[in-house]
């Protein structure tokens, strides 16, 4: 199917976007258009006016950030993913990009894009928590304002981002002593993460002195796996981390569909959550 | 509302009057008659409609045509030079890349781009490349032996090129 009609404008600013959304007539953003397309060929999706900000050099590339990253919104997968900067500050970043559907969606697109859209199993927003980035919004009458990414996901699809705000850059804090492993298992029909999880992880020789896990894919919305914080300041011990992950996925509502009955998921998602922890312990050590 | 929109196609410009919500494969295959780009799904999964938007392998069908204005947009009926195949079309030929043809075009184009980034790729990493192209006849082995032997075609002639 093709849209429902609608207007197009080409951002020539960020301020002439931040204009436009102010009107507060359902104008949406469009940045590389690979969700927001298909939901509108759906016609899940329908919007009076498209204004494209994919264009805009202000919103794009990657520079240092204190010790970590400075990321624009309207970054490619593709671009994240060869960036020297982003692999040696942050691997995990350009890993998951790096691994995200295929060649073609990767070239367009955008880290912003998929966080302001926060589609329940995508894959960055857990590597967004585990890493505890901030995101940069704003808008025409509200000015600047930072969002914590932990605080940013509230539901399927739905975001502490008013209609009125544009995503304009993320803030990656640098890593110190941690390393970041993102896991999942894919829908082989969607590519989509039915369990993906992001663990950071920091070491004092062999304990665990600080410790992040993140799940997408499994519940209604992303969030951060708390149980996990007991294997801090332990040695990362199989049977402890058994316990956690077990734990950490015990009390959750999780829908099962035609790709995976609840109970996977739960299981898989326990699996991914040992690997994630195990790997990045791995990785903080070497 | 119609507008007019000037896209850049295998280097020469087209002004067509589009609806903003047309896609770029609609574009392509009714209004300018280059039916080398297919359509194979509603899902943006197939990648029968890929092309190259300055150089970079894009679906078609997820693309609308008033967001490819400004760039160079190359399908599959620009990669041959005159009567001179491009060595992965040659490669597809001559490996038996094809059995319908229907993901040809877009396995293609994926190639080029993907070939450009990764000039010496193993058979793991081509396999990885065209994640985004599904072919319901050949089992892939042979797109898989054609883009290897294309790379090896390219290597060559860019070692050629640069003595
Ligand atoms: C075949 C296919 C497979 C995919 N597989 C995966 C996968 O395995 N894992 C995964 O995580 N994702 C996957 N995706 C989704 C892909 O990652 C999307 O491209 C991405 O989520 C959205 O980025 P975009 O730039 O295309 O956003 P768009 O589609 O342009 O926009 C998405 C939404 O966000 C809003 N928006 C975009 N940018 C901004 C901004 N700067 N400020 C405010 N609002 C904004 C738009 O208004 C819209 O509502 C897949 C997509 C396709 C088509
Ligand atoms: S027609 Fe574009 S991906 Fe299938
Ligand atoms: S050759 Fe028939 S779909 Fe690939």
């Amino acid at each position: 199917m093709i849209p429902t009609s609608f207007d197009y404008v080409r951002a020539g600013s960020v301020r002439e976007a931040l204009g436009l959304l102010a009107l507060g007539d359902g104008t949406k953003v469009i940045a590389g258009g690979h969700s927001l397309l298909p939901m509108m060929r759906f016609r899940l999706v329908q919007a009076p006016k498209l204004v494209d900000i994919s264009r805009l050099e202000e919103l794009r590339g990657v520079q240092e950030y204190k010790k970590g990253l400075r990321i624009g919104a309207t970054t490619t997968y593709a671009e994240l993913a060869r960036h020297p900067l982003v692999r040696e500050r942050c691997p995990v970043i350009a890993e998951v990009a790096a691994d995200i559907a295929d060649i073609q969606v990767r070239n367009r697109g955008t880290i912003g894009g998929s966080l302001a859209h926060a589609d329940p199993a995508s894959d960055m927003p857990a590597v967004m928590m585990a890493l505890d980035a901030e995101f940069q919004l704003r808008s025409k009458k509200g000015g600047r304002r930072t969002a914590r990414a932990r605080e940013f996901f509230k539901g399927a699809f739905v975001t502490d981002m008013t209609e009125e705000e544009l995503f304009t850059d993320i803030l990656v804090p640098g890593m110190g002593r941690n390393a970041a492993v993102y896991v999942s298992f894919d829908s082989a029909a969607s590519g989509y993460a039915l369990a993906g999880v992001c663990a950071s992880i920091g070491r004092k020789r062999a304990t665990i002195s600080d410790i992040s896990v993140a799940v997408t894919g499994v519940a209604e919305v992303v969030f951060l796996a708390g149980a996990l914080e007991r294997m801090k300041d332990t040695k990362c011990d199989a049977a402890v981390l058994a316990a956690a992950a077990k734990e950490a996925v015990a009390g959750l509502e999780i829908a099962g569909d035609v790709h995976a009955p609840s109970s996977y998921r739960r299981h898989i998602a326990e699996v991914a959550i040992i690997r994630a922890v195990e790997r990045a312990y791995q990785r903080a050590g070497a | 509302m119609e507008r007019p929109v000037t896209l850049n196609i295998n280097g020469r410009s087209h002004t067509v009057q589009v609806e903003p919500r047309a896609l770029l494969v609609h574009v392509l295959r009714d209004t300018l008659n280059l039916t080398g780009t297919h359509v194979g799904c509603d899902t943006s999964q197939c990648g029968a409609c890929t092309v190259l938007v300055d150089g970079q392998a894009v679906k078609s069908c997820t693309t609308l045509a008033v967001q490819a204005e400004g760039t160079r947009i190359t399908t599959i009926e620009g990669l041959a030079r005159g009567d001179t195949l491009h060595p992965l079309q040659m490669a597809f030929w001559e490996k038996h890349g094809l059995q319908c043809g229907f993901c040809t075009p877009g396995m293609i184009l994926t190639a080029v781009d993907f070939l450009a980034q990764n000039p010496d790729p193993t058979d793991d990493e081509i396999r990885h490349a065209i994640e985004g192209n599904l072919c319901r006849c050949t089992g892939y082995q042979n797109i898989v032996a054609a883009i290897k032997s294309a790379a090896a075609t390219l290597r060559a002639g860019n070692a050629g090129a640069a003595a």
